[in-house]
């Protein structure tokens, strides 16, 4: 790269300028970076380094280095000596209980935003064209970008008892359709707005344009001559779709389902606004580190998402997924 | 090569990419309706009547404006502060190769990439040990942490479609590097600067998560909405006020998007 080298290799000294230079401070200032590049670089990091590196890192390392102290049931006090206890408090079975079902929510929900991007990233990047195109962009970027919270109201104004979803199922005489479905022990509930199945359909709702747009840009790369070639070769569209598009789409998928599943793993008002009193991880910390004062546990408790996303990181990144991002 | 030859879609996907647009579509729109309905005490669906009643109930509410104001002052001031940090960090990541580059793009966008919670969690028992009391400014701290990556996404982009060839020209022709910084690189940079800065303004005035960690008394808009979504106490006010934020994020998000659109014409790009 031509710019890169400009300021990187320069550092021979520069024969006698053709033109004067401008003189006074800035000129002396401008002069001393053009010799000096490395000082330009350095000033240039230096203050958003220093920034994210002390508020954010110091931060990450502060709340890691308390996951390892642990507290005193009887006084409440935070006894800080290094220990894996607060650790080993993870594996109790209400606390196994909370991970397994967030991050169950987290695959379930993954899987469910794939099936319904999927037409809508293929549309979008072989047919749509011209102001189709913007159309189909604006109408990712819009709900993407919408306030998250308006969103989470929104769905409860559908899910509510009184609400539209009731009305357009009782028109259309099925509601036995919802009530047997909330008869259903771990998915049901009282109504579907306290329910494990209004907490998916919001955390599908909320996250879908997070995987649209990278399936998108995966799809925008699969040149439309393979796939006339598949179908001239004699494959059905069933087989074109999982011989040649699906695993050409795949990389997209899995970078969508970085974000999916990580937003699903540490997400804490969704389940409260929308779900049923049985907790997710962000709510479990949010319980601890609020009125119970167990900031270790807390803790401990974040360290599971990060966990998850790194050995998710690691196998996408296998699957070149970052190229798709 | 693609095709030039038009091809329809088969009806199975369009009806599928429809319904998928009308699923995130949807909701948005019934919260306009929301906004008129007469009835106060639940989420009824038809809604009984219709009235503006509940515009002029929510303009005249005191603490709607102060915690309006709030998300305003924060997020412009975060915006302003993540404006600088992206612009330099882009600006060294982009033109310079040298050691730990990666790990540098990796900081920038590990706020937004690790879970809210974690951030919020971290900044707040980081605030507790330093004996920080919590305040404007600690909002500010975490807001802006996580607006950077937004200002530098737009600018690595810009950066990496401008020639360097212009920055080179530019030196040739005698400009010393403010000058050229002035005169060449800013016009080039500067509708993704703004792009980069609305859609902080947006990420920042719609945080929620990051901020209950982070405030202590203050409310923004987004900490005023989560308590009636929690504990509904004037639910048409709610409505009113939901309607106007979707109103108000859809404008930096329509600029944005047009001035980054033609960003493949930008001089040098063809390179």
């Amino acid at each position: 790269m031509s710019n890169a080298a400009a300021i990187a290799i320069s550092d021979r000294k520069p024969t006698s300028a053709i033109l004067p230079s401008r003189g006074g401070i800035i000129g002396a200032l401008s002069d001393l970076f053009w010799r000096r590049p490395r000082l330009l670089l350095f000033l240039m990091l230096a203050p958003p380094v220093l920034w994210l590196g002390i508020v954010y890192l110091g931060s990450l390392f502060a709340l890691l280095l308390q996951s390892f102290f642990s507290i005193d049931e009887f006084s409440g006090l935070i006894n800080r000596e290094l220990t894996l206890k607060t650790y080993g408090e993870l594996f109790l079975p209400a606390n196994l209980d909370i991970i397994i079902r967030t991050v169950t929510m987290a695959a379930i929900v993954t899987i469910a935003s794939a099936i319904i991007a999927f037409p809508i990233a293929y549309y979008a990047a072989r047919f749509a064209r011209g102001k189709w195109k913007a159309l189909f962009y604006l109408g990712i970027m819009l709900p993407l970008w919408s306030s998250y919270l308006v969103k989470i109201y929104a769905w409860k104004l559908i899910l509510a008892k009184e609400g539209i979803l009731t009305w357009l199922f009782e028109k259309l005489h099925l509601m036995w359709l919802i009530d047997a479905w909330l008869s259903i022990p771990v998915v049901g509930g009282n109504s579907l707005s306290v329910s494990a199945t209004g907490t998916f359909i919001v955390f599908v709702y909320v996250w879908l344009p997070f995987m649209v747009l990278p399936v998108q840009a995966a799809l925008e790369r699969v040149p439309g001559s393979l796939i006339e070639a598949s179908s001239d070769l004699g494959a059905s569209p069933a087989q074109t779709f999982r011989n040649v598009l699906f695993p050409l789409a795949l990389p997209g998928i899995v970078a969508g389902s970085i974000f999916t599943f990580s937003l699903t793993l540490g997400d804490y008002i969704i389940p409260q606004i929308i779900g049923t009193s049985r907790l997710f991880i962000g709510q479990a910390v949010y319980a601890h580190q609020g009125t119970a004062g167990n900031i270790p546990l807390a803790a401990a408790f974040t360290v599971v998402p990060i966990v998850v996303m790194g050995f998710y990181l690691w196998g996408a990144k296998r699957m070149g997924a970052f190229d798709a991002l | 090569m693609r095709s030039d030859r038009q091809q329809s879609a088969p009806l199975g996907l369009k009806i599928a990419a429809a319904a998928g647009l009308l699923f995130l579509h949807l909701p948005l729109l019934l919260i306009f309706v929301y906004a008129f309905t007469t009835e106060e005490k639940s989420y009824q669906w038809p809604p009984p009547g219709l009235t503006t009643q509940w515009f002029a109930v929510a303009w005249n509410r005191p603490d709607v404006w102060q915690a309006l104001t709030l998300s305003v002052q924060v997020a412009a001031i975060s915006t302003a502060i993540a404006l600088v940090l992206g612009t330099l960090c882009a600006a060294a990541v982009s033109q310079t190769k040298f050691f730990g580059r990666e790990t540098i793009s990796l900081l920038v966008i590990l706020p937004i990439a690790l879970p809210g919670i974690i951030t919020g969690i971290a900044l707040r028992s980081a605030f507790n040990l330093a004996e920080i009391p919590f305040s404007f400014w600690t909002i500010i701290l975490g807001h802006a942490t996580f607006c950077v990556v937004v200002v530098y996404n737009n600018a690595v982009a810009r950066f990496r479609r401008m020639s360097g060839s212009l920055i080179e020209a530019s030196m040739d022709l005698g400009a010393d590097g403010f000058q050229t910084f002035r005169h060449v690189i800013l016009p080039n940079i500067g509708t993704a600067l703004l792009a980069g800065g609305m859609l902080a303004f947006a990420l920042s005035f719609d945080e929620v998560i990051v901020t209950t960690f982070t405030a202590g008394q203050q409310q923004t808009l987004p900490i005023w909405m989560l308590e009636e979504l929690v504990r509904p106490r004037q639910r048409p006010v709610t409505n009113v006020v939901a309607m106007v934020v979707v109103l108000v994020t859809l404008l930096p998000i329509l600029a944005a998007y047009y001035l980054t659109r033609d960003g493949d014409q930008i001089a040098g790009g063809g390179k």
